[in-house]
């Protein structure tokens, strides 16, 4: 005969539920659920602009030897103070490769937009656990963002952190590459940018894969550029919607890709006959072809000029 | 709302006032009852959208010229021609306003399939700019994507085969400028209009051009008659200018003129104080000019001239328009007034400035006697329309510590003319007669001009003709603080302190003349009734 303890009666434990009754689900804290407002409190900030300047920008630097490129095409925007003397706020949308692109941008972000900006990071990923979540939060500044169903949660408080004054990084293809070429951009951040009316900065990064692609879980040292483009507007006037809008950035990424590429004028040249090249990547049928196309890519390199005797004739 | 410019009375209450000393400042009193005080206007308003201002300047041109994008076409050739280091003054802050202009032309350039494109600096004889100065200028993008392929370069005004001679004026100025702009489909000018001399058609007669054309404005005689020099239509320099602009276009040349102004936002925080009125300085502007002036007196040179010549202006455009040369620059001119006249009731005796660390050819550089003299009485002097701001015979007293230095690869032949010409003479008809042409044609300053960084062997002549309508007005010239030796080569008197330098007026001017100070930088233009 088995001893059992005596179960204690209610109120000592919980009632059991009813049979005929929906049982209520236990409130998660994790995933889209997780609340991210004590992350920009003042002590959370100070700590992230600590960490941000004295870990995370120092080791990008020795990592990803960072050159930032158009940063000049923000004046603008950055001269254009609202009428209650508050910075522009605006969504910097950018193509993603690696884990190192969010810390890399982060730290490559100029004033007065460095230290109020947040990051849309996918929920079932950065916000799997508490942990995860508590990290993602104070060190990115990260809000959690479904990228498997259209969530109204997630459109919602990003876009009341915007109207309150603060920029948003967003990674428009949703996740990172997995084969080194870009994928269609969603349109998160177009929405965004219309509801909010505040301009979206297309941003191309260029090198990161290398030090860290996808399903690589060790980091290597390589060059990386970053280059910002002119600030994109909603065409409030045309009725321009999300849709639309987000095929203008990922336009804009595009031409930022084919600078970087190759050359600028090149780049405009290509962009008006409208030859600029997809960041997805060449339609071949096979894997290898797509990566053996991707060697095209990248700034051209210097070739050191041969050693020669000097032409006398 | 910006105020404008106006003119303080000095009386008793006034309190010391600030003037420029190269690399550092002086606060000096001027007697009371008899002195005034020409303020700048403030900064205007910058173009809320400078990108879209542009746009619509190149679609909608003035004058008889058609829209930019009409002008363009797949095969042509195309050339963007723009205003070298020595604008604006200081420097911008990134992103330089040619930047701007020339991404916007580019860009149109580019909807239309132009593959044929050369940007040219216009030096004229000034000296090439560095790789990071035309970065600065034209931006890295424009850079990267045409100076690589040797299309984007410093003009070489040397050299005879690149050069197109298009014909005479009819006074018989021979008219040569560069090759390759001449015979372009199109030349697209793209200027910074800092003050009114600069634009229209001296964009191209001058900014393009080689000696034997320039030697026919860039003279003594000239100078003389241009009164002032910020005067269209009062200076012999422009007149000549504009008739070289006729044989321009009648020989064929298509010119699209773009020209931009910017406003006198001209020093950073925490250095904004220097551009505003003593009495309106705050505590926070106190303490940095003492903390400044203090520990810049202690400074080596050297580094004090990295100090001032790393120092970017926030200036931002106020206007741009585009289109046919004289109509364009009407515009422009109309809005460099609109920034920098002020009204100015009469002469005075005496005349006092300040020179700043900064002129048009030291930028990056050391400003030497020679650039010293051609600041205060080729550009401050000249900084008016109707009559000068000084009378007939009166007194200039300037104040900058005019070192006997030169930067020894931009300015070679400014220090063989300090020692071997101004030690014979200061005057500027014996000089052009005696000495000019030794230098223009000096295969050393030729080879220095066209291969290293050195400003070409007649422009220190340049700069003393600048200087000749002031001279010929003078009565005499004083510097403030400035090193005796260098000083006395000049042929000015030097004093140690604006007293003295009052004391030595009086026998000029009279133991009590009238005193005006012009307060510049930020600049103006006194409109003198």
């Amino acid at each position: 005969m088995k001893l059992r303890a005596p179960k204690l009666p209610f109120p000592f434990t919980a009632a059991p539920t009813p049979a005929s009754v929906e049982p209520v689900r236990a409130k998660k804290h994790t995933g889209v659920d997780y609340e991210t407002e004590w992350a920009r409190t003042f002590g959370a900030r100070i700590t992230r602009l600590a960490l941000l300047e004295t870990v995370i920008g120092p080791t990008m630097r020795v990592i990803a030897s960072p050159d930032r490129r158009g940063l000049d095409q923000l004046r603008d925007v950055e001269r254009a103070t609202l009428p209650d003397g508050a910075t522009q706020p605006v969504i910097f949308a950018a193509n993603h490769h690696s884990h190192v692109d969010t810390p890399l941008l982060l730290s490559s972000i100029p004033e007065p937009w460095r230290h109020k900006v947040f990051v849309g990071a996918a929920a079932d990923y950065f916000f799997k656990t508490r942990l995860t979540s508590t990290a993602s939060a104070l060190a990115l500044n990260a809000i959690p963002i479904e990228r498997t169903r259209v969530s109204r949660r997630s459109a919602d408080d990003a876009a009341e952190l915007i109207d309150d004054g603060w920029s948003m990084l967003i990674f428009p293809e949703g996740g990172r590459s997995p084969d080194g070429w870009g994928q269609p951009f969603r349109g998160g951040a177009a929405y965004l940018a219309i509801r909010c009316n505040v301009p979206v900065v297309p941003v191309h990064l260029e090198g990161t894969g290398r030090i860290m692609r996808k399903g690589s879980k060790r980091l290597r040292r390589s060059a990386t550029r970053i280059s910002f483009g002119e600030p994109l507007w909603p065409d409030v006037e045309s009725g321009e919607d999300s849709r639309r809008m987000a095929a203008r950035i990922e336009r804009a990424v595009a031409a930022l890709a084919d600078e970087a590429s190759n050359d600028w004028y090149t780049a405009r040249l290509r962009a008006h006959r409208g030859a600029t090249p997809a960041l997805s990547g060449p339609d071949a049928p096979s894997a290898w072809r797509r990566a053996w196309a991707l060697g095209d890519r990248g700034p051209k390199r210097r070739q050191a000029s041969m050693r020669r005797w000097p032409d006398l004739d | 709302m910006p105020r404008p410019g106006f003119v303080l009375d000095v009386d008793r209450s006034t309190p010391p006032l600030l003037f420029w000393h190269g690399e550092g400042f002086r606060l000096e009193r001027l007697p009371a009852d008899r002195s005034r005080v020409i303020y700048p206007p403030e900064p205007l308003d910058a173009l809320p959208h400078p990108s879209a201002a542009i746009r619509h300047a190149l679609l909608n041109p003035l004058g008889d010229s058609k829209p930019l994008p009409e002008l363009l076409f797949p095969g042509m050739r195309l050339t963007i021609a723009f205003d070298d280091i020595s604008l604006p003054l200081p420097p911008m802050q990134r992103p330089d306003v040619r930047q701007r202009v020339i991404e916007a032309v580019l860009d149109m350039a580019a909807e239309a399939g132009v593959d044929d494109v050369h940007l040219i600096a216009a030096l004229a004889l000034h000296r090439r700019m560095t790789e990071a100065e035309l970065r600065h200028a034209v931006g890295d993008r424009v850079y990267d994507a045409f100076a690589p392929s040797g299309h984007l370069y410093n003009m070489d005004a040397e050299d005879t085969e690149n050069m197109a001679y298009l014909g005479t004026t009819d006074q018989g100025e021979e008219v040569e400028i560069v090759k390759r702009a001449a015979e372009s489909d199109l030349l697209v000018y793209v200027n910074i209009n800092l003050v009114a001399m600069d634009g229209g058609w001296k964009s191209t007669a001058t900014g393009l051009a080689s000696y034997r054309s320039l030697r026919h404005h860039h003279n003594v005689r000239t100078l003389q008659h241009s009164r002032s020099l910020m005067d269209r239509h009062n200076s012999a320099l422009h007149t000549s200018n504009w008739r070289m602009g006729k044989v321009l276009r009648d020989s064929g040349v298509k010119i699209f003129q773009i020209e931009t102004t910017l406003n006198t936002d001209t020093f950073p925080p925490p250095f904004d104080f220097l551009m505003k009125r003593e009495w309106e300085w705050s505590a926070k502007d106190r303490t940095v000019f003492l903390g400044s002036s203090k520990s810049l007196a202690r400074t080596p040179n050297r580094l004090a001239r990295q100090i001032f010549h790393s120092i970017k202006a926030p200036h931002a455009m106020t206007s741009v328009q585009a289109g046919e040369v004289d109509a364009v620059h009407d515009e422009t001119i109309r809005n460099v007034h609109r920034q920098q006249l002020v009204e100015v009731e009469g002469q005075t005796d005496v005349l006092t400035m300040g020179l700043p660390y900064i002129g048009p050819y030291n930028v990056n550089s050391i400003m030497n006697p020679i650039l010293v003299m051609c600041l205060g009485l080729g550009y401050f002097f000249n900084l008016y329309r109707g009559k000068p701001l000084v009378r007939e015979g009166g007194v200039l007293i300037m104040s900058h510590p005019t070192p006997w230095e030169f930067h020894p690869v931009h300015h070679p032949s400014y220090i063989d003319f300090f020692e071997q010409v101004l030690s014979e003479t200061t005057d500027p008809v014996r000089i052009e007669a005696e000495f000019e042409k030794g230098f223009a044609e000096d295969e050393w300053y030729r080879h220095l001009y066209r291969t290293s960084y050195a400003y070409h062997g007649v422009h220190p002549f340049y700069m003393w003709y600048w200087g000749a309508h002031a001279l010929q007005h003078l009565g005499r010239v004083i510097i403030v603080g400035g090193e005796p030796r260098a000083v006395h080569r000049l042929g000015f008197m030097a004093a140690s302190t604006l007293n003295d330098a009052l004391e030595m007026a009086s026998d000029v001017v009279g133991r009590t003349p009238t005193i005006t100070h012009l307060h510049a930088p930020p600049l103006l233009l006194a409109d003198v009734k």
